[in-house]
């Protein structure tokens, strides 16, 4: 190893080792924000070293490549909304994605057309960056076309869809094999992998609804980590090792827990169960014999400013309604009142993990305000009024007592422990899963039927009022 | 065979590392957690800066510039908009409600 070579690794260790502190520290909130820099330094010694490559023989496409890159990066970064989160970071990971399985179609390309001859293991990490690289790609860009409302955020399902999702991969897996036997004399069967590839990214994530796509982002998140892991084995470039293999275990831990969020194990999320419309008559048809207590903002704000402790429960109806402003408006008022105000969120509460935290914060709402799940629960019993804002299905005690419920076992916020619950909703439609829930016909249960915004408004005027 | 096998030593250890950091990580974070790492994985620019530039024909030559623009939107995008998020993490709020990011 020449010294050159010696110092561009020594960097590239350096840079490893500042995406582990980076890391490291977003154990806490108050330090977060420094490890996302050192996390950057890192990522621009790795970038700055390689371009002292002497392999670097044309710098036109890295000129012009960067500055377009950039400036789209940078533009889209700054300009998206905090609701829009999942579907930027579903967009970035399919550029991540794509750029990774870029990277593996052009060592085969150059393998190809004789520029080099990679050896059996390098092939093998190609055609393996080539394949999950270009199904994140797709797959990403349909996760993003559905959260942005582009494609139908509804589960879209062929008759079979399990049997082709299982021979496309099989057409995948043969075209692999096929290349990696035949060396680079094989292009043909390259391309039917990428092609293949690629249709898998939209047959796997179309199937997929709306409410699951926190797992999904978190899926194709850790293959694209995956994916860059595999292009650093191709390149023999250790922080790409290293980088790659860090974001997918990231990814790989995130879809752990959201599948745990919902009590469904992989394979029900991405062959899917939930999302169809129920059997049989409408969830809602008993709706007439249960008796549901109405209540006017007025009463409600009586209830709400005269208690000692209340927990809000904010679902994705809430970022929908764009509303999270005026709960977090209510909830200081009632504060200034002496009320003791917390929030329970639920892992599954936005489209993607954590994503009800960003966008209270963005509200201004403290972080030490914030509880999740196994914090917030101990509490209900003692608070005065639980408020449900958006949500539905993570509150439902069905998943609790009703064996037969297709949200049975997925863990909940348990609301309807609290001594009164004030639910703001437009209607007693059932949520995703068309589960009815108990909640609201609860004695102690509060109904305010109004949308999540106008309803958090009428509420903080009546709250000024009492 | 050496080269592959110390890369699959660094890849392995380099996962053991990542679930330990990870699991650390409380849920209030695992959005911009989540941003950040995917804004690591952009290193594939690295990658994409040899393979844009070194010797090779028209077709390499294209498909590294669209490598480089897509790594490169993925790694600044990606850092961007974790610090964005980031900042909004605060104990108490500051002054009014009503954030910047309203627009």
């Amino acid at each position: 190893m020449s010294a050159e070579q010696a110092i561009v690794r020594l960097a590239y260790l350096l840079a490893a080792v500042l995406f582990i502190l980076g890391i490291r520290r977003m154990r806490s909130p108050a330090t977060a924000r420094s490890g996302n820099i050192v996390s950057a330094v890192g990522m621009l010694i790795a970038l700055v070293v390689t371009l002292f490559n002497n392999q670097i023989v044309s710098w036109w496409e890295i000129i012009v490549g960067f500055v377009i890159g950039a400036v789209l990066g940078a533009v889209a970064a700054q300009r998206v909304e905090m609701r829009a989160m999942p579907q930027m970071v579903a967009a970035f990971n399919g550029l991540g994605g794509g750029a990774a399985a870029l990277i593996a179609i052009n060592e085969m390309y150059r393998a190809h057309v004789g520029m080099s001859s990679p050896d059996f293991t390098s092939t093998l990490a190609s055609l393996l960056s080539t394949l999950i690289g270009a199904l994140a790609f797709t797959g990403s860009i349909i996760a993003f076309g559905k959260l942005q409302g582009l494609v139908t955020a509804h589960p879209v399902k062929l008759p079979g869809q399990r049997y082709i999702n299982i021979g496309l991969f099989v057409i995948a897996i043969g075209a692999l094999v096929w290349a990696l036997i035949a060396g680079g004399a094989q292009f043909a069967a390259f391309i039917v992998l990428v092609i293949a590839a690629l249709v898998i990214g939209v047959a796997m994530v179309m199937p997929i609804g709306g409410a699951d796509m926190p797992v999904v982002i978190s899926l194709l998140n850790s293959f694209t980590g995956t994916a860059a892991a595999m292009s650093g084995f191709v390149l023999q470039n250790d922080v790409l090792i290293v980088g790659g293999a860090l974001v997918g275990a990231s990814g790989t831990i995130l879809t752990r827990l959201m599948a745990k969020a919902m009590n469904r194990s992989l394979t029900n999320i991405l062959f899917g169960a939930i999302g169809a419309p129920p059997k049989g008559g409408p969830a809602l048809a008993e709706e007439g014999e249960k008796s549901v207590r109405s209540v006017g903002a007025d009463d409600a704000a009586v209830a709400l400013a005269y208690a000692s402790s209340v927990i809000f429960v904010p679902g994705y109806g809430l970022a929908v309604a764009q509303a999270q402003h005026q709960l977090a408006e209510l909830a200081s008022l009632l504060e200034s009142r002496g009320v003791d105000v917390k929030f329970g969120i639920h892992p599954v509460a936005g489209r993607m993990p954590g994503h009800m935290n960003v966008l209270l914060a963005e509200a201004n709402v403290p972080y030490d305000k914030l509880y999740d799940l196994d914090e917030i629960n101990p509490q209900f019993d003692r608070a005065d009024v639980a408020v449900v804002v958006g949500a539905n299905d993570v509150v439902n005690p069905a998943a609790r007592n009703v064996p037969d419920a297709p949200i049975y076992g997925m863990p909940i916020l348990n609301v309807d422990q609290a001594k009164s619950v004030l639910v703001i909703k437009r209607s007693l439609s059932p949520g995703f899963a068309q589960v009815d829930n108990p909640i609201f016909y609860m004695e102690k249960t509060m109904m305010l039927f109004e949308d999540a915004k106008k309803g958090l408004q009428e509420l903080t005027s009546a709250v000024k009022e009492v | 065979m050496n080269t592959i096998v110390a890369e699959l030593t660094i890849f392995v250890l380099a996962i053991l590392i990542g679930f330990e950091l990870i699991s650390r990580v409380p849920v209030l974070l695992h959005t911009p957690l989540m941003s950040g790492t995917n804004a690591i994985h952009g290193v594939v620019l690295a990658g994409a800066f040899l393979v844009a530039a070194s010797k090779g024909d028209g077709v390499t030559a294209i498909l590294g510039l669209i490598a480089v623009i897509f790594g490169t939107a993925n790694v600044v995008g990606g850092y961007v908009v974790t610090d964005r998020m980031l900042q909004m993490f605060r104990k108490r709020p500051e002054g009014e409600t009503g954030g910047r990011s309203e627009r």
